[in-house]
């Protein structure tokens, strides 16, 4: 990483560093090296392996040298300098390059080294200085000392819980919690601290660390201790995302950094693990997916492979195309782009290093869903589509299917109608069916159930919406692709969430009325119905079995917090919060279990149900038998308070007496008899007219 | 048992309190006229005249005789409370904010706000037998420069110190002698909009802008028990009967427009003053709750809203018979 991003990664309170305690003897001996050294040498570079040429060749070859190091540096005038052999006029087939400063210098070490010339001319590119140490060198080996190993935290202690609860992390005002989800329960406290966090949170895809984000960059928490574990340097970081396997992550700043050629760049692309930078991004405004409405850039901009392997983003329009990078290297696969020409939209296979993109029409040519194999860039299947406004690729989480919504003008060309394409990936020569819906329908929702076969959109119909929920079928049923389940009704729901398990759903009304509906698809009936007012989030937890809906104080003002509620819609626990922001639940790795050691827990399941219910009635008699003991201290202290109080009222009774002039007993009261009130009514003849109409 | 609306107000009201008998109830409200009422019945029996700004307080002597108004027309005013009869205008450079009559009557305070450069002071005047030789302020606390305005005082045991809640939360208590600073706390973040005591005046409880309800200890300040809301609390008062405590508000008056009235919470909400749970709460007003007060016997309570209701709750029997295991 070039030294100038190094600098100032988190201000020194937050270190707490004390500059007066720091010994710094060390490091300036170390400066006092370095300016020893001419400081102008570190900007040259000695090319290695160059081809040994005469005279006549030179100019030629600095030629193809100037455009070789032409996106990496600019060369001063005269700053090649090629030695040659004063007998033969030969060139020593080496030679000196000079770069305006060191940075570009570093680059071209970092680019060039490597390159291939032709067939047998790779170049060797080092900074001079490098040579120049290196001959220094002692011939002597000299074993490096080991750095002392330190044990690392369990990163994924928070798995081994005896209760198997999860966590999740809320964010109020400027303080950040940690706690234990308990049910019905008050959630266990685990940890919190004022200010970790300047933005927001949030938590790595497999849950393994928290994310807190500051002006300098990002920072990774976990273990047990919460210690810091990396931090990366990105001023006025907005968005992350990290690879599925949390191996790399990138970054977004709207604030682009001068990169060592001049470039302004605004995405960084990071190793997890090491905390290096891999590599730095310009992106041009074409390239991202600027949202009109709310003028917010479309993230991501890169999207990662499932294995880790890759990472690509797309450049849309006349010269569009996906550019696919291999990690960790960070090159771009084979050299070159996968050039398609009016690109619109791509997204990689949840489960295989296959690319889904497609092209709307354009004079003679067809609009085409493409499917993609990386890296051998075999296209697996194709599906030519007529008539196309819009088309939205959604993969099934497995991978087993992408459903491709397409919007299409009617005839009239007036209004549009929509109808789904579905790729059966994992059948021969990848299928695709054709699922009709109403014409009149507008889509709006569309969300496949995890790791399952339905599907469930929302469509607005003369007005009335309605959401609809699809099975896929196999081959041999009448209802090509998939059939229609169930239309349900639901008044003013804007949300579809599928639990991660399956098979349940919750319709919500967000940033409204705050209306829940708990759905089962198996059953195709609801289980319950709920309100959490103004409600802005529902989330699942990662195993399916709590909802959380909360009110954030970025949308609404009142009646911040969050509710708790169980897959099937009982509520379980509401917890008002001033100034409550965010909650997320911690996700988890996928399960370490088989497909049969699990269908061996369901048949099982009886007896751990039993197991699991002795464990939660224990648990509830001791919460009630602590909220008992718990009233009565605090019922005995205010007892005893208010003893004291009354012995020191009473020794004033004279005083007060002296004071008001009346008597009270003990508490203050006035002595009173009963007292009876008696109401009487009189009427009262003011004047009595008789009129004749 | 129903309760009963006193609809007499024009505009919102600011304060209510029964005398000591609780045969009668007072309030004062932004229109400019001071009522009082039969609290049994809720029958109008007269108002006090005079005023030309929004009352924000009103206090009644032990024997029922004088009533003392604060008013933002720059006026404090002492009534004779049977016919209404205006005795004395204690004129000031600014609003009247709250006002308090000492235990036996003799002596009495009224608070005035800060406003073009005249400071937020406690003004102590005595009342005299012959209104005719009323006299102004005889003595002042003014408050400390740096420190925030008061909004509320009231007396303290023995008339020995004024208890004074300021617009930042803070709860100081002064010696009424002297003037002096006794003791201060600062646990409420926002104004003190209410602070009433226990009968035996031991101890206090305060609501507070920042939307939580204290009680406080009178001789050393501290908390010993509280109550988090998630509204603005304007008003709080203690049952003299039982264990309980009741808390009014909800959000400012200013966004009531823009809440529906299911998010608006604008009921009476009933704690458990022991365990601090809520036990229960009464619905009614159709704005936020200004002002709350128990009868003196515990048995009733009235409540003012900024919807210009006063409404008087008779408990039903089922609530003097309720309690928890744990109160033996």
């Amino acid at each position: 990483m070039p030294a100038k991003y190094r600098k100032d990664e988190f201000t020194d309170e937050e270190l707490g560093i004390d500059y007066s305690e720091i010994d710094f003897s060390d490091i300036e001996k170390q400066f006092e090296m370095t300016l020893g050294l001419a400081s102008s040498l570190s900007s040259v570079v000695v090319v290695d392996n160059a081809p040994i040429i005469d005279q006549s060749k030179e100019t030629k070859l600095f030629n193809v040298f100037n455009k070789i190091f032409k996106d990496i540096g600019k060369i001063v005038e005269n700053g090649i300098d090629m030695p040659r052999d004063p007998e033969t006029g030969m060139s020593k087939g080496y030679l000196f390059i000079e770069f305006e400063t060191p940075e570009q210098a570093d680059l071209a070490v970092k680019q060039a080294n490597g390159y291939q010339l032709d067939r047998s001319h790779v170049l060797a590119v080092n900074h001079f200085e490098d040579i120049e140490k290196y001959s220094l060198m002692e011939d002597e080996f000299k074993e490096p000392e080991l750095e002392k190993f330190t044990e690392r935290e369990h990163l994924k202690s928070w798995l081994t819980d005896e209760r198997d609860r999860d966590q999740w992390v809320t964010l109020r005002d400027n303080v950040v919690s940690l706690y234990w989800n308990n049910k019905d329960e008050q959630p266990e406290h685990i940890h919190s601290r004022n200010n970790w966090t300047e933005t927001y949170v949030s938590w790595s895809p497999k849950g393994t660390y928290l994310v807190t984000f500051h002006r300098q960059g990002v920072a990774l928490w976990g273990g047990d201790s919460w210690n810091k574990i990396v931090r990366f340097v990105h001023p006025d970081v907005r968005y992350i995302d990290f690879s599925p396997n949390e191996n790399y992550m990138v970054s977004w700043s709207n604030e682009p950094f001068m990169s060592a050629t001049g470039e302004p760049h605004n995405l960084i692309i990071w190793d997890v693990n090491t905390g290096t930078l891999l590599r730095s991004f310009a992106v041009t405004n074409e390239q991202l997916n600027i949202n009109e409405k709310s003028k917010m850039i479309e993230w991501p901009v890169f999207k990662w492979s499932h294995d880790d392997k890759y990472i690509a983003r797309m450049t849309p329009g006349p010269k569009g195309a996906i550019s696919v990078y291999e990690l960790p290297s960070m090159n771009l696969l084979d050299k070159k782009s996968i050039k398609v020409k009016d690109l619109k939209a791509f997204s990689w296979s949840p489960s295989d290093n296959v690319l889904a993109y497609w092209t709307p029409e354009n004079d003679n040519t067809p609009a085409r869903v493409t499917l993609l194999s990386i890296p051998s860039r075999s296209i697996v299947q194709t599906k030519n589509l007529f008539n196309v406004t819009d088309c939205k690729l959604y993969w099934q989480s497995k991978g087993d299917y992408l459903l491709v919504r397409v919007d299409r003008y009617k005839k009239t060309k007036k209004s549009t109608f929509t109808n789904f394409e579905l790729f059966r990936i994992r059948e021969k020569d990848i299928p695709v069916d054709v699922v009709e819906i109403d014409p009149n329908e507008t889509v709006n929702i569309f969300s496949w159930e995890p790791n399952g076969k339905r599907f469930a959109f929302m469509g607005m119909k003369n007005g009335q919406s309605g959401i609809h929920i699809f099975q896929v079928t196999d081959g041999k049923d009448i209802n090509k692709g998939a059939k229609e389940l169930v239309t349900i009704e639901k008044k003013g729901a804007n949300t579809i969430c599928w639990n991660p398990k399956g098979r349940f759903i919750v319709f919500a009304n967000l940033k409204g009325q705050g209306e829940l509906s708990f759905y089962d698809c198996n059953d195709l009936s609801e289980l319950a119905e709920g309100e959490h007012f103004q409600c802005t989030d529902i989330q699942w937890d990662p195993t399916g079995r709590y909802l959380i809906s909360s009110v954030s104080a970025w949308k609404v003002k009142n009646d911040t917090g969050y509710q708790l509620w169980e897959f099937n819609g009982k509520p379980l626990f509401k917890q008002p919060m001033q100034a409550f922001k965010q909650i997320i639940w911690r996700p988890r790795p996928e399960s370490l279990l088989t497909t049969q050691q699990m269908k061996k827990i369901r048949k099982n399941l009886k007896n751990y149900t039993a197991k699991f219910e002795e464990e939660d009635s224990l648990l509830k008699t001791k919460v009630s038998r602590e909220i008992v003991e718990r009233r009565k201290k605090l019922y005995k202290e205010w007892k005893e308070y208010r003893a004291q109080c009354q012995e020191k009222y009473k020794k004033d009774k004279a005083l007060r007496y002296e004071l008001s002039g009346y008597e009270s007993d003990g508490e203050g009261r006035k002595v009173e008899k009963d007292v009876e009130y008696v109401e009487e009514w009189i009427e009262e003849v003011v004047e009595e007219k008789e009129e004749l109409i | 048992m129903r309760p009963i609306l006193l609809n007499g107000h024009t505009r919102s009201l600011t304060k209510i309190k029964y005398n000591r008998e609780g045969d009668l109830l007072f309030s004062v409200s932004k229109d400019h006229t001071p009522t009082v009422w039969y609290s049994h019945n809720g029958e109008r029996l007269g108002t006090y005249e005079g005023h030309n700004g929004t009352c924000w307080d009103i206090d009644v002597n032990g024997s029922t005789t004088r009533v003392l108004t604060g008013s933002g027309d720059n006026t404090c005013r002492l009534w004779e409370a049977l016919t209404g009869k205006e005795l004395h205008v204690f004129e000031t450079r600014s609003a009247v904010r709250s006002v308090a009559f000492a235990f036996g009557d003799e002596e009495a305070i009224f608070v005035t706000d800060a406003t073009m450069g005249n400071k937020s002071t406690i003004h102590f005047i005595k009342i005299a037998e012959n209104p005719q030789e009323q006299q102004g302020p005889y003595k002042t606390i003014i408050v400390n420069d740096g420190e925030s305005k008061f909004s509320i005082a009231r007396w303290g045991y023995l008339n020995k110190t004024i208890v004074a809640g300021h617009d930042d939360g803070t709860i100081s208590i002064y010696d009424a002698e002297t003037g002096k600073l006794l003791r201060k706390a600062k646990d409420h973040t926002s104004t003190i909009q209410d602070l009433q005591f226990s009968t035996d005046l031991s101890y206090f409880i305060t609501a507070s802008k920042d939307t939580n309800s204290f009680i406080y200890d009178y001789d050393t300040l501290k908390i010993l028990k509280r109550y988090p809301t998630e509204r603005p609390v304007n008003s709080a008062a203690i049952s003299p009967l039982k264990e309980h405590i009741i808390l009014g508000g909800g959000q400012d008056a200013m966004s009531v427009t823009t809440t529906s009235v299911t998010a608006g919470k604008f009921e009476v909400r009933f704690f458990h003053k022991i365990f601090q749970e809520e036990i229960g709460r009464v619905k009614g007003h159709f704005g936020p709750i200004n002002t709350l007060a128990f009868h003196p016997s515990g048995k009733s309570f009235a409540s003012g809203g900024e919807d210009g209701y006063i409404r008087i709750h008779h408990l039903d029997p089922d609530y003097f018979t309720f309690k928890y295991d744990e109160e033996e």
